[in-house]
């Protein structure tokens, strides 16, 4: 399949620099200033060198990236909210050329599910989104394969800075800043955090599950979650939840058409009280019992796993 | 359903602190033909009257358990309560915030009458002191099938007191 690649950082990179492994070419590559493309193919590994050294990918401008030769979106820019631009209007215009489209930026399935559905429709063009949800896990295949109807109820635990940033605090009786601080030095939390411990992030995870399991019968976005995250839990309530064999984690839960996201008090033993940045999603089926998915939920070459995931179940070039 | 039909009921016993106490409790149930569950004893938490409460959980048909009742009274035994299965579902909660200053024994009350449930166990931690924010674990007992009402019912408290409700997880958190 010939790529085109929107967005240039971890994910973007990743699926770019992984494409040739998978027997993939990628055709152009763009971030919001400047983008590189050739029918031919682009040598990944100097346009993202160049990007390291001189700030752009190419000399060539993002917008001619969309109207490259390709059979495959990528869309790989920074998740918003809202309307979800520039991502969905990225989308737009690869569905309206009859081209795919595989999704790891959140916001169109998020927060405009049925607009995006609307434009597949009429398109000769897919859109699949499997890394949008739990990074490396498949998370929304699994739903796929087995058939969303089939499915009573998701929870799990799907932000793994959250997720890091509690098991410390148990593991070590730390406050909240103390190891907000450790996981900004490791790369685990970003500058700012709010996205990831306000529990957005993981909202927009369950929206999505939500959408999907819901199968076009209802839509939803992040203003039918209830959302709480973890920024003011203190140390004795970690200490107390131990006392008593249990701890604390951020779990989302998406179940008879509700969505909640926020801290929760699990065993210590639970199958949702993983540690670090490990993420896990928890499927109810009617006629298998209790599913666990579990893996890596975040991650340049982790989520560009799931993208490539998708590029294989895609059917082969639009004419 | 049939009248046989055996149920799970809760006694709640008063003993005095003497040797063999427990023991003359217990035997008029057995010997009526109640299947003994969980005796929960609980030492060292006297009640008003210095007695020790236990609470028995048995099986019986309808017309046995009447009997056992009957034969505990008669043996002398300060029955309490005695009935149906009354707590049958337990819940952890905590609670976070200024517990202290917002009177944590009020707040356990309105619990009480709110819910119907009863505070089996609490602890509070205040690292930092009382008058700073502090995090308690409450143990509910309540009643079979009445957890998500009690939820909310604990949701509907710690708004009016500005506390911070972690709540369980009802399914999966267990396993």
């Amino acid at each position: 399949m010939r790529l085109a690649v929107a967005g240039a950082g971890a994910v973007g990179g990743s699926v770019a620099e992984l494409a040739g492994e998978y027997d993939h070419t990628v055709t152009a590559i763009a971030d919001s200033t400047s983008a590189a493309i050739d029918p031919d193919g682009i040598d990944s590994d100097a346009v993202l060198d160049r990007k390291d050294s001189e700030g752009v990918l190419g000399t060539a401008n993002p917008a001619d990236a969309l109207a490259a030769e390709y059979d495959v979106l990528v869309e790989a820019t920074p998740t918003t909210l809202g309307d979800a631009q520039p991502g969905f209007g990225h989308a737009t215009v690869a569905l309206e050329r009859d081209r795919h489209v595989v999704l790891a930026n959140k916001g169109p399935v998020a927060e405009r599910y049925g607009d995006l559905m609307a434009l597949a429709e009429e398109s000769a063009g897919e859109v699949r989104f499997e890394a949008t949800v739990g990074g490396a896990i498949p998370v929304l295949s699994t739903v796929e394969d087995y058939g969303p109807e089939t499915i009573t109820a998701a929870r799990g635990v799907l932000n793994g800075t959250a997720n890091f940033i509690l098991s410390r605090m148990a593991a070590e009786g730390l406050d909240y800043e103390h190891v907000l601080a450790e996981a900004q030095d490791l790369g685990v939390a970003e500058a700012d955090p709010a996205f990831d411990v306000e529990g957005t992030d993981a909202a927009l995870k369950c929206v999505i599950l939500a959408n999907v399991l819901a199968a076009g019968e209802r839509e939803y976005t992040l203003a039918d979650a209830t959302v709480d995250g973890i920024d003011s839990i203190p140390p004795s309530a970690l200490e107390l939840a131990r006392e008593d064999g249990r701890t604390i984690r951020l779990i989302g839960e998406v179940s008879g058409g509700e969505i909640r996201v926020g801290p929760r008090l699990v065993s210590e033993q639970a199958d949702l009280a993983p540690s670090g940045t490990r993420n896990i999603v928890q499927l109810e089926t009617d006629n298998a019992g209790r599913l666990n998915l579990s893996g890596r939920g975040a991650g340049g070459p982790e989520t560009a796993t799931a993208v490539l995931a998708d590029v294989a179940r895609l059917d082969s070039p639009v004419p | 359903m049939s009248e046989t039909q055996t149920q799970a009921y809760t006694v709640r016993l008063e003993l005095a602190d003497e040797p063999g106490e427990l023991l003359a409790a217990l035997e008029p149930i057995a010997d009526n033909g109640g299947n003994l569950l969980s005796i929960f004893h609980e030492r060292g938490n006297l009640t008003p009257r210095g007695r020790i409460p236990v609470e028995v959980d048995l099986e019986a048909t309808p017309e046995r358990f009447e009997t056992i009742v009957e034969a505990l009274r008669e043996a002398g035994v300060n029955v309490v309560q005695a009935g149906q299965e009354r707590y049958s579902e337990e819940l952890t909660v905590l609670l976070v915030g200024h517990l202290v200053d917002t009177d944590l024994s009020d707040t356990l009350s309105q619990l009480r009458a709110e819910t119907d449930s009863r505070v089996a166990d609490l602890s509070l931690s205040a690292p930092q002191g009382v008058d700073d924010e502090s995090s308690a674990r409450v143990r509910l007992k309540t009643d079979q099938g009445a957890v998500e009402e009690t939820l909310r019912a604990v949701r509907s408290v710690a708004d009016q007191k500005d506390l911070r409700v972690i709540e369980p997880l009802a399914a999966g958190g267990g396993v």
